[in-house]
């Protein structure tokens, strides 16, 4: 049944598979280190995928549509940060509506987009190493986002371990009210860690749009936002986790879609629900047993802040 | 400058004046939203919130829809409520309604064609053991193993889809469809159907059930021991625990409270006003489900209303999408705004606005 499958194949099309979740998984994860629980990753994605896919194909240029993915989930999530933040709204709910709008909105914007070709966002030309055999292949033949999708899980993991500003995020996120008792900014670090979030969210959905599908149509995203919420959980909150578990969860993606291109004997329906059952799974091992993911969660996780002297 | 101070009790009068404060708001920046879009924004507003119901050519069609509309919103809302003033999100009721519109059917086409009196009925349980299986996958993951049950909950309604689609085409499948996917038309096998019970008004079962529902959840949560604990464990869960608040049975009766209700309402559904299993069957009630139960205030009778007015944006929404060429996602986009105004002014019943700086107390 595996036959026909090659595995540098296989793992190259599972790296760019997990890109978009890896992106927005890392911005959740900053979100929620400073304490916010956004639920509007899906909403932010879907809002990057379709500004990006329009900001690309009014500019020709692929890169300007990255950067239009960005500015789209980040001015989503300034929505949640001002019901949140400043008008002290429930978390879950807030986040809850952020999607529901998101789905709502993006198909509303790309109605005219519907069709259309993206301009294309090639390999980048690494010249022989691209000729190695097998690694070739796998590492030195894939678009910049990939690359990028792996630098920005380093620079977080940097940041938060090593910086600062790692710390002052950290502190926010644990212990808000000895944060602020500390004289740091508790609001305003965590609306720019939201806007953080929402762009790279919505970098992941421009990356759906642009590169994955590549065209636009009505909920391009299929849950990944969702998933890569419970990619945060499944990572206890850290960057290289993260990574990790967007690799195995791509790795199944790319694998049932090959199964069903190959006709394995599994209908099509139970093939495309596996990525989500295995998300599932992966969450109740995490969650349950010695390894508790839930200890590992920032303690403000949730909470609103309300400075009150 | 503008400084909040937080109530020590949440004020009756802005509970109950910041649902309408938030559809007065909701309706301006919906204006505007179809004012960019090129739209005479007065007409808009006044063919989804007006036209339906007094329109002299179109209210006899669209006023029946009302109820169509509003029985399978105020079904899965009141489900949902109360789980959400437990502080448990069940935000997967759109699977649990596909899969109880799969169970019931298929209890229905099991018997196709006999006739007896009591297939609907089972049809009935059917449909609502389905929707609690369904919602008693995250709950019983959640007491066993203490996963998030907002992420698989509504993770499961992606694999209800899928299931939807692998049922419409197979084992549902109509033999006698001409290999079209879909299953048997139940509203043309009365043992099976769920009709509209007086011509004219759109009434069927399942818009009983759901006053039915109003009236049980508004007696549960004034009356009885157990609303009381539901609320207790939504405000004060520490509380709760000392009170001997079992936290594990809340779970499990919420969870499946809320999943038999969503089940129900989609075998109504699907026995009734859609009458067959297809693959696009499930039109996101269960997601708006979630505006409604919070624009209700998590509150029965609220419920009621809000259900009301959002199938009033269902339904004026289709009759916009005909008279002026209104997009259908628009009125998505104006249904997540209601949402977004009601969680914002939300602040005026939990905190009173000031203005000045308080003197620092030492």
């Amino acid at each position: 049944m595996f036959g026909g499958i090659d595995p540098a194949l296989l793992i190259a099309a599972l790296m760019v598979a997990s890109v978009p979740i890896i992106l927005a998984a890392i911005g959740e994860l900053i979100v929620e280190r400073a304490g916010v629980l956004n639920l509007g990753v899906e909403g932010m994605m879907i809002m990057g995928a379709v500004c990006g896919f329009i900001m690309a194909v009014q500019t020709g240029s692929a890169v300007m549509g990255f950067v239009g993915g960005a500015l789209g989930g980040a001015a989503l999530s300034l929505i949640f940060a001002l019901l949140t933040q400043v008008l002290l709204a429930n978390q879950v709910a807030s986040g809850l509506a952020l999607t529901l709008f998101g789905l709502g909105l993006s198909s509303l914007i790309g109605q005219n987009f519907v069709g259309i070709r993206p301009p294309a966002t090639g390999a980048v030309p690494l010249g022989p190493l691209a000729d190695i055999p097998f690694f070739g292949r796998v590492l030195f033949s894939h678009d910049w986002v990939v690359y990028f999708s792996i630098a920005v899980v380093a620079v977080t993991w940097w940041v938060l371990k090593a910086t600062r500003m790692g710390l002052i995020l950290r502190a926010v996120g644990e212990s808000h009210d000895a944060a602020h008792a500390l004289g740091y900014k508790v609001r305003k670090i965590r609306v720019l860690a939201i806007m953080f979030g929402g762009a790279m969210a919505g970098m992941g959905g421009a990356y759906v749009s642009l590169v994955r599908v590549p065209q636009w149509t009505d909920g391009i995203t299929a849950g990944a936002g969702w998933i890569a919420l419970a990619i945060v959980v499944f990572a206890s909150w850290r960057p290289w986790r993260a990574l990790v578990g967007a690799y195995l969860f791509g790795g199944i993606t790319v694998l049932q879609l090959n199964l069903q291109a190959a006709g394995a004997r599994i209908p099509v329906e139970y093939l495309s629900m596996s990525p989500y059952l295995i998300t599932i799974l992966v969450l109740v091992i995490m969650s349950s047993g010695k390894g508790k993911a839930a200890l590992n969660a920032p303690a403000s996780l949730g909470q609103n802040f309300h400075a009150s002297r | 400058m503008l400084r909040l101070e937080k109530r020590p009790s949440p004020s009756r009068f802005w509970q109950g004046a910041t649902p309408v404060l938030a559809v007065v708001l909701t309706m301006i920046a919906g204006g505007l939203m179809f004012a960019a879009l090129g739209k005479n924004p007065v007409e808009a507003i006044r063919t989804i919130f007006w036209d339906p119901l007094f329109h002299p050519q179109f209210a006899s069609y669209s006023r029946p829809q009302l109820l169509v509309k509003a029985g399978p919103l105020i079904l899965i809302a009141i489900g949902l409520s109360l789980g959400f003033r437990a502080g448990i999100w069940n935000i997967g009721a759109e699977g649990q309604y596909i899969m109880g519109a799969l169970f019931g059917a298929g209890v229905g086409l099991a018997f196709y064609p006999a006739d007896h009196w009591f297939i609907f009925p089972l049809m009935v349980i059917a449909g609502a053991l389905g929707g609690w299986i369904w919602a008693m996958i995250p709950a019983i993951l959640k007491t066993k193993f203490n996963t998030n049950e907002i992420l698989v909950s509504l993770l499961m309604v992606y694999i209800a889809q899928n299931f939807l689609s692998s049922m419409s085409l197979g084992l549902l499948r109509n033999p006698q469809g001409g290999g079209f996917p879909g299953s048997r038309n139940l509203s043309q096998y009365p043992a099976a159907s769920n009709p509209e019970l007086f011509a004219g008004t759109g009434m069927h079962w399942g818009v009983i059930a759901a006053l039915m529902a109003v009236i049980a959840a508004y007696i549960l949560l004034q009356r009885h021991i157990l609303g009381f604990h539901i609320k207790l464990a939504g405000q004060a869960p520490r509380a709760a625990r000392y009170a001997g608040v079992n936290p594990t049975g809340l779970v499990l009766l919420c969870m499946g409270i809320s999943g038999a209700l969503a089940g129900l309402a989609g075998l109504f559904e699907v026995a009734g006003p859609a009458g067959q299993i297809s693959i696009g069957f499930n039109v996101g009630y269960g997601f708006t489900a979630i505006i409604v139960a919070f624009l209700g205030r998590l509150n029965p009778i609220g419920i009621l209303l809000a259900g009301l007015l959002m199938a009033l944006t269902y339904i004026g929404g289709e009759l916009a999408q005909f008279m002026l060429g209104l997009p259908a996602a628009a009125i998505q986009a104006f249904q997540g705004m209601l949402l977004f105004f009601l969680l914002a002014v939300d602040l005026l019943s939990n905190y009173r606005i000031r203005l000045g700086y308080k003197k620092e107390a030492i």
